[in-house]
């Protein structure tokens, strides 16, 4: 044994009396049944271990070489955004019980996380204007492109139009998942106002769904009656995305304007960015088209002793049962991050997370406010937006962000690869984490580059 | 006198639904003042754009909300608590200070889309990730951007038939052994492939004749796994490998079982074309009661053209340098994360290698097949073994030999539970009549492995003695045995105000 190996118990004295019950010779002979030639002949070349002092130093000396929420003002949303998290979240979750378990198989020694699971289960439902939320997906991508698979079984039918305003790399997730299928994807096009145009037009008999993010990548808050409506009057399914969900407490709820599907990404909701994951997908639909949906549901019924209780159900739309005929591939998902979100939304509750959106609110449209007056800039869209928006700059996007990171601002996302037409451009995005001083230098540096 | 609600007896607790909790005018959060001035939602967003309900959220204090979490988490088993020995899931201990360096703010406060430049630390640790990756596996680039063992799998089956494709052949079946977890057949059907299920041979391993016969023009690929479900070599690996590559197949190795070979053989080397990782099994990374996971995939040099994208590398000085995104993937099968991946799972994996180095890794493989092979030795004059054979990281065994007692896998299971463990993965592989997987890992003692067998050894007298206690277990926990078919029957999947 050496100092390398704190994280396994075994002794030389007790590996030979193990060696010894099982009438093994050494541990070599324990890997009989793989074929001598199929053994490695040589020590893996890798580093060699590290005490926990040393590694501690080596992953803070790669974490020194990253800008964060603590090294720079922080404008940088389309998809990620930055809020701040209460302590008891990240405490909370740090109970072994919920961190070093499983998929909670055992229901009776996994209430835990199946209570949890069916809380998580009921706000976002609520959120949403649905009737029932699974208990995650990998992501708001996958969730989207599982949505559309969704819409696809549902209708028995294989066009899938996706709103411009869906973030680029959703659209890709969706091509990627639906590419091996007969499935046909269309784009619709975007407005002068930055909402969806031209929706009903895009839709015909063949269309499974609609897919419209609220608000969308541009950060505009989409008409989604008109979109349901512009889908149902084809028999098409309107499927809604929300990337940033602190907007759900403040914008009406999806389901109630005549989303058949709501998806995308809880991150909001207390989890960090962690360069993109993990986060939390979330897939919410109503009760009646709940058999064709992807994912775990907990479930609320009662014990022998007819106490109530929670379980895993509906299982026989899983992979574990229904093998190739599954309504998806997904096992693992992302347990730990839905209750990170279950906490933080009990936290902040009923009228704090609405309080939370509307600071949001207000600080967008103080930045906005002070675009409007900086000779050179611009506010590209006119429609209305919740924490993110489009400023067109003066010069070019990726000399507006260096002035930015002078001030110590992470000034946005340049648009110039992700819609080249609209010149140089960038995606703003403000939460409650964005001072009123740090707006203000950021919006003087954006503007800097004016003739 | 009756107890108050909120308590049973000594520290197991009721806990109601957290709605349930709620008391109007309670305040858990505390918001910065607004240094901007306030805006009426109904004016910027106008009168139709704002909600007009309240969602289902509850209003309780941060005690409450504090009290109610810890109290949930006391119902749970956890690897912390003891052993987890469930099959096939690799429950081994999560380091904590894994934990830590994940919350970093270098690494827990970066955002996907900052500049490259920003983001040095972060891309090496996941090029270095990728590097060690392959050379555990022998694969010659790994892509880290799954979520989960089955997104990889999900991956993997769509770079083969981007490969088939790219070559003009249009190939529709996909073969699975019938030991095969169900994520196998269900991503290979997600992308459009038809099954065929292979039989496993009667010593519960793949034989060469019964691929060589389904072998057909038709067939993409073959997905296995090795260590089989069962925890068993697939001694004949490398002669089904070129079975297949012979009539232009492939190779997808389910890698959930790589903590039984680490050092010790690499399925690169045996023929495997493609293959996905658990870093939430094999390298530690907790399980937080479901996921997050993270599922790199890695492939053979023939399959790098069709890997997600983007890809990282270390750039040359003539690109200045450092690391770098790299989209140059000609037949990629494009993105299948919205970012890149688990990036908090790579944190800890990487910090997991780092600790253990190569001799660490091997040795936690030798630790783990030398308590699987323990377990075995000292249960199987008492329990059926589906196939009696030196085993690597795990063993099936069945309830066979409790038939005359009536008593089933299921209630072996609960009443593991009233003693105080996890169950073992039960009633799968599908293979074997109501199985028994037991997975110990290295993490576990052999005072450790001694109290599991002398408990199952006394269920198992329990069974032919007093039936009846086993049938009704679990009796320790606050919950009873529940009702999964009334579930079922009446869905109730949220919680509704009356
Ligand atoms: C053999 C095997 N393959 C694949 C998987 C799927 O992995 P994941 O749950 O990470 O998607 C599992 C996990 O349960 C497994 O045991």
């Amino acid at each position: 044994m050496s100092d390398r190996d704190r994280y396994i118990p075994h002794t030389p004295d007790e590996v030979a009396h193990m060696l010894e019950t099982i009438g093994a010779k050494s541990i070599d002979a324990l890997f009989e049944p793989i074929p001598d030639e199929l053994r490695l002949d040589r020590p893996l070349d890798l580093p060699a271990a590290l005490s926990e002092q040393e590694l501690t130093a080596e992953l803070t000396a790669l974490a020194a070489r990253n800008a964060n929420t603590d090294s720079h003002d922080w404008f940088l949303g389309a998809g990620t955004y930055a809020h701040f998290s209460p302590s008891a979240v990240d405490a909370l979750i740090q109970r072994g019980e919920f961190l070093t378990a499983y998929t909670p198989y055992q229901a009776e020694i996994s209430q835990g996380t199946l209570q949890a699971v069916f809380e998580w289960q009921t706000m976002m439902a609520s959120l949403t204007g649905t009737e029932v939320a699974n208990a995650s997906m990998y992501d708001g991508a996958s969730a989207t492109a599982e949505a559309a698979l969704m819409a696809m079984r549902l209708t028995r039918r294989s066009r899938v139009v996706l709103s411009a305003g869906l973030h680029p790399h959703y659209a890709e997730v969706v091509k990627s998942y639906l590419g091996g299928l007969d499935a046909v994807i269309e784009v619709a096009g975007l407005g002068e106002d930055g909402r969806s145009a031209d929706l009903a037009g895009a839709i015909d008999e063949q269309t499974a769904c609609l897919v419209v993010q609220r608000p969308n990548f541009f950060g505009c808050v989409e008409d989604l009656a008109g979109a349901a409506e512009a889908a149902h009057a084809s028999g098409a399914l309107l499927v809604v995305v929300v990337t940033e969900s602190l907007s759900l407490a403040l914008l009406p709820p999806p389901g109630a304007l005549g989303a058949d599907i709501v998806c995308g990404e809880a991150q909001s909701f207390g989890v960090p960015m962690s360069f993109g994951g993990p986060h939390v997908g979330f897939l919410a639909t109503d009760q009646k088209r709940v058999r064709q949906m992807p994912g775990r549901l907990a479930g609320e019924t009662v014990d022998s002793h007819g106490k109530r209780g929670f379980v895993l159900t509906l299982s026989t739309r899983e992979q574990h049962i229904r093998r190739e005929r599954a309504t998806s591939n997904i096992c693992t998902n992302q347990g730990l991050c839905l209750l990170t979100a279950t906490i933080y939304l009990s936290l902040l509750g009923r009228v704090g997370l609405r309080r939370l959106a509307e600071l949001n609110l207000a600080k967008a449209e103080y930045a906005k406010g002070r675009i409007r007056e900086t000779p050179g800039l611009g506010l590209r869209y006119a429609a209305p937006t919740f924490n993110e928006f489009v400023v067109t700059v003066p010069d070019s996007a990726g000399r507006a962000l260096e002035r930015a990171l002078a001030e110590g601002c992470v000034g946005g996302l340049d648009l110039a690869p992700h819609a080249p037409d609209l010149g140089p451009a960038l995606l703003v995005c403000t939460t409650e984490l964005a001072s009123r001083d740090a707006i203000d230098r950021l919006v003087g540096a954006l503007g800097a580059g004016a003739p | 006198m009756r107890p108050g609600a909120n308590v049973t007896s000594g520290l197991a607790y009721e806990e109601p639904l957290i709605f349930e909790l709620s008391r109007p005018g309670r305040v858990g959060y505390s918001l910065p003042a607004s240094d901007v001035p306030a805006v009426d939602p109904a004016e910027v967003l106008g009168a139709d754009h704002v909600r007009s309900d309240d969602p289902v959220l509850p209003e309780l204090s941060e005690v409450d909300v504090v009290r109610h979490f810890t109290r949930l988490s006391t119902w749970n088993a956890a690897v912390d608590l003891g052993l987890y020995p469930l099959g096939s899931c690799t429950m081994k201990y999560n380091p904590r200070v894994n934990e830590k360096l994940a919350r970093l703010p270098g690494f827990a406060g970066g955002h996907p889309l900052q500049p490259a430049a920003l983001s040095q630390g972060f891309l090496e640790l996941m090029v270095e990730l990728e590097n060690q990756l392959a050379e555990v596996s022998g694969m010659d680039r790994v892509s880290l951007q799954p979520a989960a063992g089955a997104q990889g799998e999900l991956a993997g089956i769509m770079m083969i038939r981007a490969y088939h494709e790219q070559r003009g052949e249009h190939r529709s079946v996909v073969l699975v052994p019938d030991s095969a977890h169900g994520t196998n057949p269900a991503s290979a059907a997600l992308n459009s492939y038809d099954v065929e299920t292979i039989p496993s041979g009667d010593d519960g391993i793949l034989h060469p004749d019964a691929v060589s016969r389904a072998m057909t023009p038709e067939v993409a690929g073959i997905m296995l796994t090795n260590p089989n479900t069962l925890g068993l070599f697939e001694e004949h690996v490398a002669r089904i490998c070129e079975i297949v590559h012979a009539k232009g197949g492939l190779v997808y190795g389910d890698g959930a079982n790589l903590n039984a070979l680490m050092g010790i053989a690499r399925p690169g080397d045996l023929g495997i074309d493609v293959m996905h990782f658990n870093l939430h099994k094999t390298f530690s990374t907790p399980h937080g009661g479901g996921g997050p996971g993270s599922g790199p995939v890695g492939v053979k040099n023939l399959l790098a053209p069709f890997l997600p994208v983007p890809m990282v590398r270390r750039l040359a000085d003539s690109e200045g340098g450092g690391f770098g995104l790299d989209y140059e993937f000609p037949h990629s099968i494009g993105r299948l994360h919205g970012n890149f991946g688990n990036v908090g799972m790579f944190v800890r994996a990487f910090a997991y290698l780092r600790s253990l180095g190569p001799n660490g890794l091997r040795r936690c493989s030798e630790m783990a097949v030398l308590n699987a092979n323990y377990l075995l030795a000292r249960l199987r004059d008492v329990y059926h073994v589906a196939y009696d054979r030196p085993v690597m990281h795990e063993c099936v065994l069945s309830d066979r030999n409790l038939e005359p007692t009536g008593i089933t896998t299921m209630d072996v299971a609960k009443r593991l539970i009233d003693y105080g463990y996890h169950p073992p993965t039960i009633y799968f592989p599908l293979i074997v009549h109501g199985a028994i997987m037991i997975e110990p890992t290295e993490s576990e003692s052999l005072e450790g492995l001694d109290r599991f067998v002398e408990t199952l050894r006394a269920i198992e007298r329990e069974a032919r003695e007093e039936p009846q206690l086993v049938r009704d277990a679990p009796h320790r926990t606050p919950h009873s045995r529940l009702d999964e078919t009334r579930a079922a029957r009446h869905p109730v999947l949220r919680w509704q105000p009356d």
